[in-house]
């Protein structure tokens, strides 16, 4: 079976974004990025599948700048066979992400395509959903488990009040939650022959994909700043201070 | 211009979060209807049939709209969607599922997660963990919107909306459920509670938790933890706050052995008070705390609880 995984570029989780004074949007000058941490996890769990003989080759997709290569590089590092780039400059929306990603499931004939569940930097959670209506085909979404027995799928989700089980058959898209796995560390040689695999580059016009941006982003500001408060030395004053103070209790 | 929103409930009850979407709803003005779909869950459509500012309930009563299956209720929204120019649905785990598929259907871009509406056109949301705000304006032509339930007060009162059925949809026959493992409890939920504590790493281990169960008890407040307590299985991940489990905002939210990692914060910093407790006085948690204790918690909490 052939798995496509798709990769985002964003900042990296620890930075500590701030919104440019114009507020033009989010001031990403000088900025670590790196792959977003949820696409890790479905890197990850595409590698375990071929190590088990589950699957036998990862394509690796991303759609954005040629920066975008480097995020890649490492899911080849970490085992995918080749990799697609989708060159677009700029914001991409999950509706045009999902457009391109269905072109290209078609093109390679994927039997599974699996995704982060939300990107940590738009953090829209929509693309593999997208996906998978414009496939007319199953969700898996929020997976905490994955167990796949020939064309049979069956996962657990994480949803709000505990845990859900479904299953489906293939072809199928399924989005990761962060307790699915632990994402391995690419090791140097791996590193090393990660940049002999290929890695193709497209242009969206030539998948018939329009990526122009439907939401028009009008401002992006710093939320309220909340002040810090007060140190108090003991429980005493904790209670007293939340009865007689703030009166939440 | 008219509005159709989708309720949450879980078979046998109306989630708080649809009186939140439905105020969000308000918002934007126009008629709003509220959709129920599922089978046989009569309290649900009760408690409905009971909500204000409502112009029709429409109710969908089919078994393969039970456990909200994504490729079934999509397909019924859109096939009611003709005539409405927004549909809303809380940002919960299940609103996150099907709505996406109903966007793309109808091929718009979802809107995820607002936090306000400024016009009928154009919504507040959330970015980067909380961290920025980005007001978006939409052009399409319908507006398919998940709701940051937290953000918004729910509508108060009761109404009489006129009842009708659903057209009949076919199931998508795509997938079947298999079980649900929930967590019980009897305190409040978590989203909904007016007072939340929370445990993190610094609780060590599992049972420990224990030590906020007494103070939640006399709080009437439900049990949280951060993504490190779940992570290490102290506590079950429906407990997560944060930004990739839930996001809450009670009148008091009380952290406890959490060092307020980015992703931590932006699912509790529009709590109106935060306490926290913990020994590190250089925790980030301590720069958004109203009130803070720099003391160990295994000392303190016991205390803690007795004073209530």
């Amino acid at each position: 079976m052939k798995v496509l995984v798709a990769v985002k570029r964003v900042v990296d989780y620890n930075v500590k974004v701030r919104a440019k004074s114009d507020q033009s949007g989010v001031d990403l000058a000088n900025v670590k990025m790196a792959m977003n941490p949820f696409c890790e996890i479905a890197v990850e769990e595409a590698v375990r599948l071929k190590e088990a003989g589950k699957v036998e080759e990862i394509v690796a997709v991303s759609v954005g700048p040629d920066a975008a290569q480097e995020q890649l590089r490492t899911a080849l590092a970490l085992g995918a066979d080749r990799a697609i780039l989708v060159r677009h400059e700029g914001e991409s929306e999950p509706l045009g992400v999902a457009k391109v990603l269905h072109k290209l499931v078609e093109r390679e004939q994927a039997d599974m395509v699996l995704l982060g569940k939300q990107a940590i930097d738009d953090d829209n959670n929509q693309t593999g959903q997208m996906l998978a209506a414009l496939m007319n085909r199953p969700q898996g979404t929020f997976i905490s488990e994955l167990n796949i027995d020939g064309e049979q799928v069956s996962i657990t989700r994480e949803v709000d009040g505990g845990l859900q089980k479904i299953r489906f058959q293939l072809p199928a898209v399924i989005t990761v939650d962060l307790r699915l796995n632990e994402p391995r560390y690419a090791s140097l040689p791996n590193i090393m022959k990660a940049r002999q695999k290929p890695l193709d580059a497209v242009d969206p016009a030539e998948l018939g994909v329009d990526l122009e941006p439907r939401l028009a982003v009008l401002k992006v500001t710093d939320p309220p700043v909340r002040q810090a408060g007060i140190v108090v030395e003991t429980v005493a004053d904790l209670v007293d201070k939340l009865r007689n103070e703030a009166k939440v209790i | 211009m008219a509005n159709l929103v989708i309720a949450e409930h879980d078979g046998a009850e109306l989630k708080g979060a649809t009186r939140a979407v439905l105020s969000a709803a308000a918002a934007i003005g126009g008629e709003t209807d509220v959709l129920v779909a599922g089978s046989g869950c009569d309290d649900v459509v009760q408690a409905a049939a009971q909500l204000p500012g409502v112009r029709r309930l429409i109710v969908a009563d089919a078994q393969h709209y039970d456990h909200c299956l994504a490729e079934n209720v999509s397909a019924l929204v859109v096939a009611l969607a003709g005539d409405y120019s927004h549909i809303l649905a809380s940002a919960s785990t299940d609103g996150k599922n099907f709505m996406p598929r109903v966007a793309v259907m109808l091929d718009v871009m979802q809107i995820s997660d607002i936090s306000a509406v400024i016009d009928a056109e154009t919504f507040e949301r959330p970015i980067y963990a909380g961290n920025c705000m980005a007001t978006v304006k939409s052009s399409d032509a319908t507006k398919v919107i998940t709701v940051r339930a937290s953000s918004f007060d729910g509508v108060a009162g009761e109404g009489r909306p006129e009842r009708v059925d659903a057209p009949a949809v076919d199931g998508a026959g795509l997938s079947e459920w298999v079980e649900d493992i929930l967590s019980e409890s009897e305190r409040p939920e978590l989203s909904a509670a007016d007072v939340v504590i929370s445990g993190g790493r610094g609780m060590q281990n599992g049972d420990n938790f224990k030590l906020l169960e007494g103070i939640a008890d006399k709080l009437g407040a439900a049990i949280g933890a951060s993504r490190a307590a779940v992570d290490a299985g102290f506590v079950p991940n429906d407990m997560q706050v944060g930004q990739t489990g839930k996001v809450v905002a009670p009148q008091l939210y009380i952290a406890v052995g959490i060092s307020g990692a980015i992703q931590h914060l932006a699912g509790m910093k529009d709590s109106k008070v935060i306490v926290a407790i913990n020994k590190d006085a250089d925790a980030p948690i301590f720069q958004v705390a109203d009130y803070g204790l720099v003391a160990d918690l295994f000392q303190v909490l016991p205390e803690f609880e007795q004073s209530l």
